[in-house]
């Protein structure tokens, strides 16, 4: 229907129109400012924005779709694709969805792991963004200093499931395997020496004039606006609106944990950067937590039932119920009742959501994944009317983006 | 530990919606910690308007709008509305149901964060949204046909994709796919509907 009335637009440079001063930019799709593959058209009236229309679809992959074939076990990895830059807090919310209709309760050390993970998962991010805004507005040192500490949380990945990026380590049920005591150690031991990297980074850009010049006073959003355009995370909460799900509607184990939530006045660039940085600090409040109560608390990461669970190994060399556990869990999956729940997480990004519906067989029925970048970059268009071109990437940075789970 | 309202508090919550919708939600169901509202399809906007500016739980963020099919049903799809009160601390998912090319009225004078999200359902299941500023599609292809998250939609499509070094651009065909197969991993002696193989041989005994 609409594929005759919108063809194919044409892929010109610029195109003149009828005054000199506007014409229409092609921004991306293969702009490193873009972060990852994003065609906008821009409409400009000399160098101010009169519009802005974003393409995006270009990493769409169907996930959702791959996912109404495959079991729920086997759609766990598919999380890890998503927002690759925190593939466990992903996990974390599909797992959830599984447990809320299983009705399932993880064991407290799997929980306690699982905050651990998300909060890693947390300053993975905020790494990532405000190092590459930075060098989107121009500060070329700081990604160099940031990517060795993302470099250092990603061994810590790799040492607790085997893989740096994709993770597959939440499971239905707590987490695949437990932690070692010597990763707890040296994940204590990284809380005590980043906080100095955090600072050093923060002296480079937080009361640099050129940093400020770029994103104080940009793209402003009101709290009605961040309403209105459904703002998450840390959208909302750079505009002052104190929501954060780990405090409102707590999940895990996070109602037990000391931590602030860091507010912005202003609601610009800026206030988001200042609340990132923040949202770090009290990552690593929350991981030293984490890591005490690890030493606390021993027993087991994942529930026993192993209709849901894997049997250990171990028990699989002795035991043919186990091994015919394994060879069910593997091949079939289990099943979840007839019926739909919607579960979220606060990702580093905003509220992540799975909306889930089943249809009491071993595969879901429909996944709809709630991104929460796909809002945000919906915003696009009024953030930057009136602004400058060279502001469209100070605000595309502070929108967090990641085409892993804008496109899906 | 999931955050998890009581049911009582739910379906009183509800009720009280119901009530006060002057007959635009005809249902609500209280289902694993989660409140769902079941509206009239025409009534939707007046429907999303009333739960946005309630006087005690005012519903100030629409989180997502998304769809499902079920092919087997007179009004195929399910549209779904997930919303959020912030000061309330509450959730409720509005649905309403829409036959094949049935338009459903645009969210997007009430929550206009509904403009991609309608986008994202016209694009995947073909539902056209009334009065929609800009229905385009969003997430597929340019010069995309189908809708890929229907039912009747193969899991595989029906093109793909390779830049062609000969004719020096990318070509469309249709799509082969040898590798892939439909498993069915389902218990066979635990509901499911077909022959096992060799099954027949006993039948005819």
């Amino acid at each position: 229907m609409a594929d005759d009335a919108h063809p194919v637009p044409e892929m010109s440079e610029s195109v003149a129109t009828d005054s000199p001063r506007k014409f229409s930019l092609n921004f991306g799709p293969q702009h490193p400012a873009a972060h990852g593959v994003l065609r906008m058209v821009l409409e400009l009236d000399g160098e101010v924005i009169e519009r802005v229309d974003p393409h995006i679809g270009l990493l769409h992959r169907g996930t959702e779709k791959l996912m109404e074939a495959r079991t729920y076990l086997q759609n766990i990895p598919y999380f890890d694709r998503l927002d690759y830059v925190c593939p466990m807090n992903q996990e974390h919310a599909f797992c959830l969805a599984i447990e809320k209709l299983l009705d399932v309760e993880v064991p407290r050390r799997g929980s306690i792991i699982r905050v651990l993970y998300c909060e890693i998962g947390r300053i993975l991010n905020h790494i990532l963004n405000i190092t590459t805004q930075a060098m989107d507005v121009g500060a070329w040192t700081l990604p160099t200093w940031g990517f060795e500490e993302r470099e250092k949380l990603m061994v810590f990945y790799e040492r607790a499931c085997g893989a740096r990026l994709h993770s597959n380590y939440f499971r239905p049920g707590g987490v695949h395997q437990d932690l070692t005591p010597s990763l707890i150690d040296d994940i204590e031991a990284w809380c005590e020496t980043y906080p100095r990297r955090l600072e050093d980074m923060s002296g480079l850009i937080t009361d640099n004039r050129i940093f400020k010049q770029r994103n104080v006073n940009i793209g402003v959003v009101t709290r009605e606006e961040a309403f209105a355009w459904g703002f998450t995370g840390v959208m909302l909460r750079g505009s002052g609106v104190a929501w954060d799900l780990r405090r409102n509607q707590p999940y895990e184990i996070y109602n037990e944990l000391e931590f602030d939530i860091p507010l912005g006045v202003n609601g610009d660039c800026y206030d988001r950067y200042l609340c990132r940085m923040e949202e770090m600090r009290q990552s690593l409040r929350i991981m030293r937590q984490c890591c005490t109560l690890l030493r606390q608390t021993p027993g087991p990461v994942m529930v026993e039932d192993n209709k849901i669970a894997p049997p250990r190994r171990a028990e699989m060399k002795r035991s043919m119920e186990a091994m015919i556990h394994h060879f069910k869990l593997y091949t079939e999956g289990f099943r979840t009742p007839q019926g739909e729940v919607y579960a979220y997480v606060e990702a580093p990004k905003g509220e992540f959501g799975v909306y889930l519906v089943s249809d009491g067989t071993n595969k879901p029925y429909r996944c709809k994944v709630r991104a929460p970048s796909y809002p945000h970059l919906a915003a696009m268009d009024w953030m930057n009317r009136g602004h400058m071109l060279a502001d469209v990437a100070a605000v595309l940075g502070s929108l967090d983006i990641v085409f892993g789970e804008i496109d899906r | 530990m999931i955050f998890a309202v009581a049911d009582d508090v739910l379906t009183s919550l509800g009720e009280r919606l119901q009530a006060n919708s002057q007959g635009a939600v005809h249902g609500f169901t209280v289902a694993f910690g989660d409140l769902t509202l079941h509206a009239d399809t025409s009534r939707i906007v007046q429907v999303l308007t009333a739960l946005r500016g309630d006087a005690e739980t005012p519903f100030q963020q629409m989180l997502d709008l998304t769809a499902v099919d079920y092919p087997e049903r007179p009004k195929r799809f399910d549209v779904v509305y997930i919303l959020l009160s912030m000061t309330a601390n509450r959730r409720v998912r509005v649905k309403v149901e829409a036959a094949e090319n049935e338009a459903v009225d645009t969210v997007t004078g009430v929550y206009p964060c509904a403009d991609w999200y309608e986008r994202e359902a016209f694009d995947m299941f073909g539902i056209p949204f009334d009065g929609h500023p800009d229905l385009r599609r969003i997430l597929t292809d340019y010069g995309f046909q189908g809708h890929p998250l229907r039912k009747d939609f193969p899991m595989t499509g029906y093109v793909e994709v390779r830049y062609d070094d000969e004719q020096k651009r990318v070509v469309y065909e249709p799509v082969k796919i040898t590798q892939f197969r439909a498993f069915d991993f389902l218990s066979p002696w635990e509901g499911a509907e077909y022959v096992l193989p060799g099954d027949e041989k006993a039948e005819a005994k």
